[in-house]
């Protein structure tokens, strides 16, 4: 199901920041739809659209109509962005951080995931929730928290973690048009990285199709946002050591394409899988009961977890640096999972 | 304890309504009450699962408010919420196998007694969450905003949504952004056990609406047409582009919580005091009064509505469980 998303340059693609491809995706499905709205807070006015520009000139070219700022009120942004997508609306609702999304679980939970079972399959919910998560920029315990794996435990939500422009762009326009509700994770550490993202209208990625961002022959890793680059990185210095990783990115949490994870796994018969989130409850436990579920007679060795330390995040560097999965971490996992026969 | 009597009376504002949509208002409340006491009856029987919650009592609070509403305004409802999916146009049929867990049900047994919704008449459902029907409201004003045309939305709740965080949350969001609901509450006197006159600071619900700047409407919520009234005044204003508002109607839940319920919490004179101004019975009173119906006509009616409900229950009784293949669907669209 997996295979190159980001076409060569000669096709037509285009070097954007992953804060350029998501503005690139909202301003084009606002276009091709006008029930598709955004609101949040300082979405509008707020350096011309958003904390961190995702949203920048949108209100100029839709109007303050279709651009909503909205009050702090994180619990009412979610909720009447359902009401709104339960009467034919599209709306994005943007959460500053995924740690404020905590004030809006209700109406995430309770009535997002659940009004389209509870009618009876009557309910169409398509709204799309956007909010950025993860660590490394000091911004401590209330501001750097990876939460996905709270919206995946729940039947209903659809859950994207895109690591690149180009899959940031194209998953948030299947997002968009999906009609389920969606929650959409971005990453702080990543809006500025740079990408070729393809130029055609039509370019979308189909929630639930995950991503080899490295082929390899020895170990499997399955990484969510900044852990994909790290696992990069990891993956080019153990190459040095005759290591080969093969790094996957499964792109959307639910739907998994665990197909692809399971393909790597009998090939490789190690896993890996890292997360900024912390380590307990955290979706890396899942796909490795997948995996373990799926493919045991193909493990040469037990899965491992290279997640986050089970603590707040804290503020200092030296000590955030010790919460979260670094390249070394990864490294010596790794190293020590190719070297483990059973 | 007789809180609605010593409300200001409200004066009448024309209540334009003919004969036909009174005829209409009274087969509506008595189907409610006729409703609930059949579902009551029929979870004492075992007849249904988890629990559910009767609105008698509140029938012209639901029916005052939902006739003056077009049909394609919107509204969302409660826990207690078969009074509003009926007084919405709702089929008691599908609403009675629902409630019984049938495949014939509105949501195919799936949702259960607090969560019917009929969304092609823009019942936007009845809430499991305390306050939850009130951001739903809330957006589907913003869609009908978004989208002209006129449609209002109504949220639906009970005194103990007046202390959820969501209710102000959207009260300020909805006045600051001129939005086309009205929030009402109907004002029973006890969430659980909770009195209203306990858990609600500051006296009057209504009077919250001024922190927002937008009208706060008090009214007895056993009068008919009082109910009618205020709710035509705010839903016009509403479509108009004027904004949202609060309609307090203060009414009395006859029965407890939920058919559960030990109802040690509350005094037994105080339900006579109520139902001695049973809003019902008002009603027909006043029909009568007005020479809309007379005796004859209203026992017809009662034999009508009982017989609907009748039919209610044995088509419920005789549809099927959902199949089992029903499990893993409407699970994503």
């Amino acid at each position: 199901m997996s295979g190159p998303t980001v076409q060569p340059a000669s096709a037509g693609a285009r070097e954007l920041t992953y804060v350029q491809a998501l503005n690139e995706a909202l301003r084009e499905e606002m276009r091709r739809d006008t029930a598709v709205f955004v609101l949040g807070e300082d979405v509008a006015v707020w350096g011309g659209g958003g904390v961190f520009g995702v949203t920048k000139g949108l209100v100029d070219e839709f109007g303050p109509e279709r651009v909503r700022d909205t009050p702090i009120s994180e619990e009412a942004i979610a909720a009447v962005a359902i009401g709104a997508a339960l009467t034919g609306s599209r709306p994005v609702a943007e959460f500053m951080y995924v740690d404020f999304m905590a004030l809006a679980m209700e109406p995430i939970v309770n009535q997002a995931a659940k009004l389209r079972y509870m009618f009876g399959g009557k309910a169409t919910v398509p709204v799309v929730f956007r909010a950025q998560e993860g660590a490394a920029r000091g911004n401590a315990a209330q501001h750097s928290q990876s939460l996905e794996a709270w919206f995946c435990h729940v039947p209903g939500l659809k859950v994207v973690v895109p690591s690149t422009p180009a899959d940031a762009k194209g998953l948030l326009k299947s997002a968009i048009r999906d009609d389920n509700p969606v929650v959409f994770l971005e990453h702080k550490a990543l809006y500025g990285r740079k990408g070729l993202v393809p130029s055609a209208a039509d370019f979308v990625i189909p929630l639930g199709v995950g991503d080899v961002k490295r082929e390899g022959r020895h170990v499997t890793v399955v990484g969510i946002h900044t852990m994909v680059g790290k696992a990069l990185r990891a993956a080019e210095r153990l190459a040095e050591e005759g290591i080969e990783l093969e790094v996957i990115d499964p792109r959307t949490l639910v739907p998994l394409d665990l197909e692809l994870i399971v393909a790597s796994v009998k090939k490789t018969g190690r896993l890996l899988v890292s997360h900024e989130a912390s380590t307990t409850g955290g979706y890396g436990g899942e796909i490795v009961a997948r995996v373990v579920e799926a493919a045991f007679d193909y493990l040469d060795a037990p899965p491992v977890r290279v997640c986050a330390k089970d603590v707040p995040i804290p503020y200092a560097a030296v000590l955030e640096t010790l919460a979260l999965p670094q390249v070394d971490d990864l490294i010596a996992a790794a190293r020590a999972l190719a070297r483990q026969q059973l | 304890m007789t809180r609605a009597a010593s409300i200001p009376a409200v004066p009448r504002l024309g209540a334009p309504l003919g004969n036909e949509r009174l005829l209409e208002a009274l087969r509506l409340m008595l189907t409610i009450r006729h409703f609930e006491e059949r579902a009551v009856a029929l979870y004492r029987a075992g007849e249904m699962r988890g629990t559910t919650h009767s609105s008698i009592g509140n029938e012209a609070a639901e029916v005052g408010v939902m006739l003056a509403l077009a049909p394609t305004d919107y509204v969302t409802s409660t826990h207690r919420g078969h009074g509003h999916t009926i007084a919405k146009g709702g089929d008691v049929k599908r609403m009675m196998a629902e409630l019984l867990g049938r495949a014939t049900g509105y949501s195919g047994g799936k949702g259960g007694s607090m969560h019917v919704a009929d969304l092609d008449k823009h019942m936007l459902g009845a809430n499991g969450i305390v306050g939850g029907g009130i951001g739903l409201a809330t957006g589907a004003a913003l869609t009908a905003t978004l989208r002209g045309g006129g449609a209002v939305a109504v949220a639906f709740f009970g005194d103990g949504a007046l202390n959820q965080g969501i209710l102000h949350e959207c009260s300020n969001l909805a006045a600051i952004w001129r939005l086309p609901v009205l929030f009402v509450c109907e004002n029973n006197q006890y969430a659980q056990s909770a009195r209203s006159d306990w858990s609600v600071a500051g006296g009057d619900p209504a009077k919250r609406a001024e922190a927002y700047g937008i009208p706060g409407v008090r009214v007895d919520g056993m009068d008919f047409f009082a109910v009618h009234a205020a709710a035509s005044e705010l839903a016009g204003r509403a479509r108009r582009g004027e904004g949202p508002s609060y309609l307090v109607c203060d009414t009395y839940r006859y029965h407890g919580h939920h058919a559960g319920d030990p109802l040690n919490y509350r005094p037994k004179e105080e339900l006579a005091a109520w139902r001695a101004k049973d809003p019902v019975d008002r009603f027909k009173r006043e029909l009568q009064e007005r020479g809309v119906l007379g005796t004859d006509a209203i026992a017809t009616m009662e034999q009508e509505v009982a017989a609907l409900v009748d039919q209610a229950e044995a088509y419920a009784k005789a549809s099927p469980e959902p199949s089992v293949d029903q499990l893993m669907t409407d699970v994503y669209a």
